[in-house]
């Protein structure tokens, strides 16, 4: 005899009951293809509304007992567990999930009472919440969060925004990717990592590029951190041979199965996070030490592509992989959010929720979340749809996005921001980049009281004679 | 902004880049707009416009050659977008359609994928590749044209054929700067549930690409190797290096006459 339904609601003439808290859970999310393909998404709008209005009267607490993946079964829900911290979720245990909304649009919930509270929040409790948000509640409530990382910048300070330079090339092209990278810097961009994604996944290669990017750093001078995008292991076996790693990078997923379909569990990023660390390739900043080592990318839909979902909806799973992220203090952590394809995020309304909804989560679980804003050809989105969500971001107090060539990623075949959007954020919110790098513009003549300027013939020729000519 | 008033514009040279643009203000040049709207409108097109597989299939039985079509189960383009699972599935009546022909070694899958426009590359292809293919002895089955379908359609395609092996020519996923890309996937001895080690992957075949005479050598040496070997995927390594000056030195663009 299967087990009764746990939950049920009659809405107007309608009765719906749930088997579980995961089938709860999922038909309480918005829309998503991906969990449509998964086949665990409301049937009906009104069978969302009532997964929703039951889920707002469950304690938040309940997520602490309730746990959706067992704790047998998966080392992220062990980590959950055994990391949680019930002095710090005291304000809010007694809590509703539909009470802790209030709260958190409540004058209670201030920068200050935020962040003590993240160490007593789980991803599920963040990621119940955010279904029962609108969009504004998700960028007013997240704008309140503070989360400040260090380690050659100072990064997510209030009032400051910051990008990745991203100057992909198609077969790694040292000249290639060095063009991409003036061009980014002649846009102030790059205060949050320049960061390559390889063509090539051999160590050496990897190396190669390392070298061609501190190279370039150490002779401009330039106050920010290099990160080439390979697999942990590959990062671990360069850092091995002397390589100079500022950041380690690794994707990340929200159940074991998942990371093991990324060839990664936690004694793995730990033992990455120590090697990391040992080499204390950060500065003293005025804030402290640039002790902040790791950079996470993540994004929805990614557990159910390995298969390995457990029958969750794909934006809680989202909020497990920061669970993952945050046990190692990491310097960015980037949603990938509309990369995956149409098949789990299908038209820009979806990506753009998804992006919100993921920066909402991780930064109240205390995270520097940036968002890879971003559509493939063949999602139903285009470039209004990402000038749409980068501007909610903004608004929403969003650490940091990519700067790419153009918008156009030539060699991972999809659109992102440009450095040209960076800019149109700069001017809207009055948001410019991290002090350390924002000063170095200005030293460089990129900038001239904050605003964009041509550089001059001397500063020119250095930052090109640093590329090599 | 011009060129001549961006002083690093000489970059340019060294990547494909959208690079030194100019900027209106600080945002966005008319003129680079427009370009960047007219790329993605391309990519979008290659996406959503019907994949025109008649000229194809008459090219093909002109010369000689079995065609036979199918269709996935995913009915339309939305479907075939939001559930990859049906895009992988025959509809019920391909089996008929596949009933009665002899074993083969090799059968190919012609399919739309991502991108219609890719298919203008599949007949130059299948062009200077089935010549090389009958002439190392293989038997060559039906040439099968599959609408809303992702790659793994080719395995019950190539079982319901008796081939021991598939080749799927497919549509990639459009980029911006090349959106007609076609892909070949590589399975010796498929089944249900294969999975995608086991296959080999050409990517990126177009003229402004992997061209069409490195395309198909690389493509025959792997389908031979494959074959004398009796597998596909990661353990089949592609060392077929570039074609030399003798292979398809024509390069012939149509398939032969009758």
């Amino acid at each position: 005899m299967p087990e009764p339904p746990t939950y049920h609601l009659t809405l107007g003439q309608r009765h719906f009951s749930f088997r579980d808290l995961r089938r709860l859970m999922a038909c309480a999310s918005p829309l998503k293809s991906g969990d449509e393909l998964a086949g665990i998404a409301a049937g009906s709008s009104q069978e969302r509304e009532a997964a929703r209005q039951i889920l707002a009267d469950l304690p938040l607490s309940l997520f602490l007992e309730d746990l959706l993946i067992p704790y047998e079964a998966d080392e992220v829900t062990r980590l959950i567990v055994d990391s949680h911290d019930a002095a710090a979720f005291a304000p809010v245990s007694g809590l509703s999930v539909g009470e802790f909304r209030d709260w958190l649009l409540g004058d209670e919930a201030t920068p200050e009472t935020l962040a003590a509270l993240a160490p007593g929040l789980t991803p599920e409790m963040v990621a119940a919440v955010s279904k029962l948000m609108r969009v504004q509640d998700l960028i007013l409530v997240a704008s309140k969060v503070e989360v400040v990382t260090r380690f050659r910048t100072t990064l997510g300070l209030r009032g400051r925004f910051s990008t990745r330079l991203q100057p992909n090339h198609p077969t790694d092209d040292p000249r290639g990717i060095l063009a991409s990278t003036l061009d980014g810097l002649m846009f102030g961009c790059g205060d949050a990592v320049i960061g390559i994604n390889p063509a090539l996944d051999s160590v050496d290669s990897c190396v190669g590029l390392l070298r061609l990017l501190d190279d370039f750093r150490q002779q401009t001078g330039m106050p920010t951190q290099s990160c080439v995008l390979t697999h942990v292991t590959n990062t671990l076996e360069a850092m091995a041979r002397g390589a100079p790693v500022d950041l380690v990078f690794q994707s990340v997923a929200g159940t074991q199965d998942a990371n093991s379909g990324f060839g990664i569990d936690l004694a793995l990023l730990d033992e990455a996070h120590a090697a990391g660390l040992e080499l204390r390739r950060g500065t003293q900043l005025a804030g402290g030490f640039g002790d902040n080592v790791m950079y996470f990318e993540t994004g929805q839909g990614s557990a159910l592509s390995a298969n390995a979902h457990h029958g969750m909806d794909q934006g809680t799973l989202e909020a497990r992989a920061y669970a993952v992220a945050r046990r190692y203090r990491p310097l960015l952590v980037n949603t990938v959010v509309g990369f995956i394809g149409p098949e789990y995020l299908y038209d820009g309304k979806q990506i753009i929720r998804a992006g919100l909804e993921d920066h909402f989560c991780g930064k109240l679980l205390g995270l520097p979340m940036g968002c890879d804003i971003c559509y493939t050809n063949h999602a139903e989105a285009d470039g209004d749809d990402t000038d749409t969500l980068l501007t909610l971001l903004g608004a929403a107090g969003v650490t940091f996005i990519m700067g790419v060539p153009g918008a156009d990623d030539i060699m991972l075949n999809y659109q992102s921001t440009s450095f040209h959007d960076a800019w149109y954020v700069r001017h809207m919110f009055d948001r410019p980049p991290a002090p350390e790098f924002a000063a170095w513009l200005e030293k460089m003549g990129l900038s001239r009281d904050g605003g964009l300027t041509l550089p001059g013939r001397a500063q020119l020729r250095e930052l090109m004679g640093a590329a090599g000519g | 902004m011009t060129d001549d008033l961006i002083p690093w514009a000489s970059l340019k040279e060294f990547t494909d880049a959208r690079i030194a643009l100019g900027r209106a203000g600080t945002s966005m040049p008319t003129r680079e707009l427009l370009k960047f709207n007219a790329a993605h409108a391309a990519a979008r097109d290659a996406v959503h416009v019907a994949a025109d597989f008649e000229a194809l299939a008459e090219s093909l039985q002109t010369a000689g050659e079995v065609v036979l079509q199918v269709h996935s189960r995913a009915a339309d383009r939305a479907e075939y977008l939001r559930r990859p699972d049906l895009g992988r599935t025959l509809a019920s009546e391909a089996l008929a359609e596949l009933a009665g022909h002899p074993p083969s070694d090799v059968v190919i899958v012609v399919a739309d994928g991502l991108s219609a426009g890719a298919l203008a590359h599949a007949e130059p292809l299948l062009a200077l590749l089935l010549p090389e293919l009958r002439g190392a002895g293989l038997s060559v089955g039906p040439i099968v044209l599959a609408r809303q379908a992702r790659v793994a359609l080719g395995d019950p395609v190539a079982l319901a054929l008796q081939a021991k092996l598939v080749l799927v020519l497919i549509g990639e996923r459009p980029g911006l700067s090349s959106p007609d890309s076609l892909g070949a996937y590589l399975t010796y001895a498929p089944q249900p549930l294969t999975r995608d080690s086991a296959r080999n992957c050409v990517s990126n075949i177009r003229p402004a690409g992997l061209g069409m005479r490195p395309a198909a050598w690389r493509l025959a040496h792997l389908l031979r190797q494959a074959l004398r070997r009796e597998l596909s995927g990661i353990a089949l390594k592609d060392e077929a290096g570039e074609p030399p000056t003798a292979f398809a030195a024509s390069e012939l663009t149509r398939l032969p006459r009758g």
